[in-house]
């Protein structure tokens, strides 16, 4: 336990030390979103009966900060360590791959679940937001951030250079998450498009996290959070597959 | 052992073992296999075919208890940009599972000098003082085996001292010590025994003495006042230039019967010098690279 928890702490540690960059940056990107967004589409779009379509896009914008800094948190961290070497010193410990995975997982989860938070504290000075059904909004936020913990330590491991990474995140993970519904409803699309992001797992997260929040979702919530912890699952025996390998890590 | 890295054969079938307390020596040119059979024991790279032991606990099936046997103080300066000394030598102790160590740790500190750094960040320290952090890292679980790999690369004369005097303390009171190095005057002053690899292969091992004993003799540099060397004198002729001469001899009684024949001979000597054996002359027969 104290190894998990040594790795676990030294990863929070490391991200709190610059915070400025890890939390308040991505707060303050959010806050412009919302700030540009909101003026440019209030009362030419309204997605759900009765809510203004800047409360609409405050969760969506949560939702996205969760993941896009879960998944900046493991595998920025991995790779920096990869880079500098210092990844040596957890590889000649008897730390298992297991509690590897799990501390760079649940310090993604708490980075992820810090900023959603940080954006939602800014952003409710400005939006009047509802509130329905808080356990929703937990378990997408929890579960979110822990998948893209997840596949960011995939990315962190697969990469050699900052360059493959940010590949990694600018043709995957942005894409997927702008698509997933966090400034329009999916139902405003085409159907082709619609079924489309029906495969988007980044789709249900958004849209189950906001269903929390003013009880109506495009898809069911409960089969979105199942469909959440079914990708959650197979990214983790994935992961732990690559780790047990050592590919990567151990030569 | 066995291990590949694509076309490079890194190690062509190395066996060996080192005894508890012993201080061992890793010696070979650049790209010899050394850092390859470090990384094997310390579990940062696998063996193609082959097993690794640390005190019986097998490198890969019970990890776990290798790696508690083992500090491996790394070839590279690494270090984290994040923590001071102090947080990087718990967190250290942390992933080997030890939750009060504090106590060791500033022990370990005051040893190597580091207590006036030890909220210092990494950052800002000197190669020196991060080699010594390195060393401290290995050291935080008190392991039985201590592998420092090129320990003094780059490392400046006063700290190469200190770190000796840390490192025999540690083996005198009872650690296994390994050291890579292709600086031979260390493998000399502080191994008893020695392994030396030449591409990813063993060509001698034995101790330290031996090694001395049996492959080199002296070397014999005089300079006469005649430009050539008198018939009959034995050894060697490695240099000829003018009235300056070495000469390769086996033993004292080769240097005596030398001596005695240049006197014989009337020959006078203006400089002389006689060179004991060293590990550089061993190493240079045995990886072919003799004059």
């Amino acid at each position: 336990m104290t190894r998990f928890a040594t790795l676990w702490h030294k990863e929070l540690l490391r991200f709190f030390k610059v915070s400025v960059q890890t939390v308040a940056a991505p707060v303050l990107t959010a806050l412009l979103y919302l700030v540009i967004f909101g003026h440019a589409l209030e009362g030419r779009l309204q997605v759900y009966e009765g809510v203004r379509y800047t409360s609409f896009l405050v969760p969506g914008l949560v939702m996205m900060s969760v993941l896009q800094n879960a998944f900046a948190n493991s595998s920025s961290s991995l790779i920096q360590s990869k880079i500098t070497g210092n990844i040596v010193f957890v590889l000649l410990a008897p730390v298992s791959y297991l509690e590897f995975f799990a501390a760079y997982v649940l310090a993604a989860v708490v980075r992820g679940v810090v900023v959603g938070a940080g954006v939602l504290l800014v952003t409710v000075w400005f939006v009047q937001l509802r509130l329905e059904a808080p356990v929703w909004v937990l378990a997408f936020a929890l579960l979110g951030a822990a998948l893209l913990g997840a596949l960011g330590l995939i990315a962190g491991v697969l990469s050699d250079k900052i360059d493959q990474l940010a590949a990694f995140q600018n043709f995957v993970i942005l894409p997927l998450t702008f698509l997933s519904g966090v400034f329009y409803s999916i139902h405003s699309l085409p159907p082709f498009w619609q079924r489309l992001s029906h495969a988007n797992p980044f789709f249900y997260m958004v849209d189950g996290f906001r269903y929390g929040f003013f009880g109506v979702s495009d898809f069911p919530p409960l089969a979105s959070l199942a469909i959440v912890a079914a990708f959650l699952l197979v990214v983790s025996f994935a992961n732990l597959a690559l780790l047990k390998s050592g590919y990567k890590l151990r030569s | 052992m066995q291990k590949r890295y694509g076309a490079l054969r890194a190690l062509a079938g190395v066996s060996l073992e080192v005894e508890e307390g012993e201080f061992f020596g890793l010696l070979g040119p650049n790209g010899a296999g050394k850092t390859t059979l470090i990384n094997v024991i310390a579990g940062l790279a696998r063996a193609d075919s082959g097993v690794a032991r640390v005190m019986g606990a097998d490198v890969r099936t019970d990890y776990r208890r290798a790696r508690r046997m083992l500090g491996v103080v790394p070839q590279e300066l690494v270090f984290d940009p994040f923590f001071t000394v102090r947080e990087t030598l718990r967190l250290q102790s942390g992933y080997y599972g030890l939750r009060a160590n504090d106590a060791w740790i500033d022990e370990v500190m005051h040893h190597l000098d580091l207590t006036a750094k030890a909220d210092a960040n990494m950052r800002s320290l000197s190669g020196g003082m991060k080699r010594r952090v390195l060393v401290a890292q290995a050291l935080v679980h008190k392991p039985p085996v201590i592998v420092l790999d090129e320990p003094t690369a780059g490392v400046d004369v006063e700290l190469r001292q200190g770190l000796w005097q840390f490192v025999r303390r540690m083996n005198r009171e009872g650690h296994s010590i390994v050291l890579t190095t292709h600086y031979l005057e260390e493998a000399e002053t502080h191994c008893s025994r020695i392994a030396m690899l030449k591409e990813g292969r063993i060509v001698a091992l034995d101790t330290t003495r031996n090694l001395l004993g049996s492959f080199s003799g002296l070397e014999l540099r005089v300079h006469l006042e005649r430009d050539s060397l008198p018939a009959g004198v034995p050894g060697r002729v490695l240099v000829a230039d003018g009235g300056q001469f070495r000469l390769r001899l086996a033993n004292p009684l080769e240097l005596e019967a030398a001596l005695a024949r240049l006197r014989e001979a009337g020959a006078t000597i203006r400089e002389m010098e006689v060179h004991p054996p060293d590990l550089e002359e061993v190493f240079l027969r045995l990886t072919g690279r003799a004059s």
